[in-house]
């Protein structure tokens, strides 16, 4: 079963692992550089904090990241909500009209290319405006639709799968227990769930706080969020500050990632416990 | 009437709000972009107004106008950058699959300790912000960055090479940033197999690489699939990597509609370039579809 594996397989995994970690390493190393230049080592005055002392400084980047943070929030919430609804739905319900189109639905959003939903999702916008004066002008709002209807296919996914594998038998013998759906659903189905809920609703936050493209098409004057302030940063070649930002991202992003995989992990084994 | 109470009040109500918002969000904007794909450039009107000032002129009379379409297939930018996107992606798509399949491999006959270890570690960058990720070879391929300066320093090369905005650096951050949404399918598949079969087709005095070549390889068909359409589909759209990588003349369809959209404010030349993409990919998301399907039911059914 464990067989071991060939030094060419060994030697593939070490490439592509490397490849993986070299890039992000090099960001994280040089966000301690002091020179302006990023990979040019300045030894004299390395390593130091000066970047991210910038960084808290910039009001440009700090208010952008503040409207990223709203959108990410309320948007996974709101994904999350759809997306229980639609992957119960899917899981549970083995026949309804619409099922095969809400499955549609549910899945292109995956694979859509984002340059054109984000434009058509504009075009959207402009014209319910023009139709109907709804939603007048575009930001933080059209930005939250538009996260929505694509995270929430992701949450969508997370969410069926895990309700695929989920021990019928206890939502059945609380039912012949004379409880209703509505509460076997809050008092059963959801406890169990919780795991995939929060995996989703972090999905659904990462994902927003880095759509780039989609934002880019729908949002208005002076709602920019982080990723595109940091691209019209980055346009025109390297900056320290950027780096910076990359360090704390990973360590936020490895932290909560290691931290979750932990605390699944040993859910699953009490889960699995007798 | 309690059955048709139980009907609406129950199951009704817990599909119908991501129904209905899906339709709105993510099936009607389509049918605009057709509609305004067929409508007149006007060059002359103000930026948010252009799209319904032919509605309003023409608002009985249904004139379909077909220039856009015609000026995209007569105008050879638009064929090269379609076709060159297509390339890009195919090649992007099968190197993918050249450093993903053995680390999937690799990754599922490990020890189940090391595996998770494994799989953790392809998808931390994956939650990494993308953008960031792409932004860290303009620093490893710019002209005075660390692939320069280590060769320089190695003294393998005396100059600097123009390593960014090249078709090279493009392709090196397609393959970067899809890397993991390859190895992830593949790995899902290969950890399923049955390793058995491989044991007794060695038993039978299969060479290893045989083994792999008649066994492995097919089973994992569905894998191998599924990961090709999670890169290839994106990247003949790719906009950021193209633009922060390839530098201002990389020829690739994505970003033309970006152009044609924020530079030249040509709305109805953008939806017919998004509505062409969009014939191109709808078959292989329909593949897609298909082969997540076959993958979810295999297990369960």
């Amino acid at each position: 079963m464990n067989r071991r594996n060939s030094v060419f397989v060994l030697s593939c995994l070490a490439f592509g692992y490397a490849f993986l970690y070299i890039p992000i390493m090099s960001m994280v190393v040089f966000s301690f550089n002091a020179s302006k230049l990023v990979t040019v080592w300045d030894t004299a005055n390395s390593p130091t904090l000066k970047w991210f002392y910038a960084l808290l400084c910039d009001d440009e980047i700090l208010g952008a990241a503040w409207i990223s943070l709203k959108i990410a929030l309320i948007n996974a919430t709101g994904s999350v909500i759809l997306g229980v609804l639609a992957g119960y739905g899917l899981a549970r319900f083995p026949k309804f009209r619409g099922r095969a189109s809400l499955n549609a639905m549910t899945t292109a959003p995956l694979v859509m290319p984002e340059v054109i939903t984000g434009l058509s999702l504009l075009l959207l916008f402009v014209a319910l405006e023009q139709e109907t004066g709804w939603p007048a002008g575009r930001g933080v709002g059209t930005m939250i639709m538009s996260h929505m209807t694509f995270s929430m296919a992701y949450v969508t996914v997370v969410l069926r799968s895990r309700l695929a594998t989920f021990d019928l038998s206890l939502e059945e013998a609380a039912m012949d227990l004379g409880a209703r759906p509505v509460k076997v659903f809050f008092l059963i189905t959801l406890p169990i769930i919780l795991p995939a809920i929060l995996s989703g609703w972090l999905l659904a936050f990462t994902l927003s706080w880095d759509y780039l493209v989609i934002s880019s098409f729908t949002s208005g004057p002076g709602s920019s969020t982080l990723p595109m302030v940091i691209y019209s940063k980055v346009r025109l070649g390297v900056s320290p500050e950027v780096n910076a930002l990359a360090t704390l991202t990973i360590g936020a992003v490895t932290i909560i990632v290691v931290g979750v995989s932990l605390w699944m992990a040993r859910a699953n084994r009490l889960a699995q416990a007798p | 009437m309690k059955r048709l109470r139980a009907r609406f009040s129950g199951r009704g109500l817990v599909v119908a709000l991501p129904y209905l918002w899906l339709l709105l969000f993510f099936v009607a904007p389509f049918v605009i972009v057709l509609k305004i794909s067929f409508s007149e450039v006007d060059l002359a009107i103000p930026p948010y107004k252009p799209l319904f000032s032919w509605y309003a002129e023409h608002a009985l009379a249904i004139r379909l106008n077909f220039n856009n379409y015609a000026f995209l297939f007569t105008d050879k930018l638009y064929a090269d950058a379609f076709l060159n996107s297509v390339k890009v992606a195919l090649v992007s798509t099968i190197l993918c699959l050249l450093i993903g399949y053995p680390m999937a491999y690799g990754m599922a006959r490990a020890r189940p300790r090391t595996r998770n270890v494994l799989l953790l570690l392809v998808v931390l960058p994956f939650w990494t912000s993308q953008l960031l990720r792409v932004y860290a070879w303009i620093g490893l391929l710019k002209a005075n960055g660390v692939v320069n300066n280590v060769l320089i320093r190695l003294g393998v090369i005396h100059n600097p090479l123009a390593l960014l905005y090249t078709p090279f650096a493009m392709y090196v951050g397609i393959v970067y940033s899809y890397l993991p949404f390859v190895i992830l399918p593949l790995y899902a598949n290969i950890e399923k197999m049955d390793w058995q079969l491989i044991e007794a087709a060695e038993d039978l005095g299969c060479r290893p690489w045989q083994a792999f070549y008649k066994i492995t390889l097919p089973l994992s068909r569905n894998g191998i699939l599924a990961g090709s359409m999670l890169v290839f589909i994106p990247a003949v759209c790719e906009f950021v990597i193209p633009t922060l990588l390839g530098g201002p003349n990389s020829l690739m369809i994505g970003r033309i509609l970006w152009d044609e959209f924020f530079s030249n404010r040509a709305w109805p030349v953008a939806s017919a370039v998004a509505i062409l993409m969009l014939l191109l990919l709808v078959p292989f998301m329909m593949w897609y579809q298909s082969i997540q399907a076959r993958e979810t039911a295999g297990p369960s059914g």
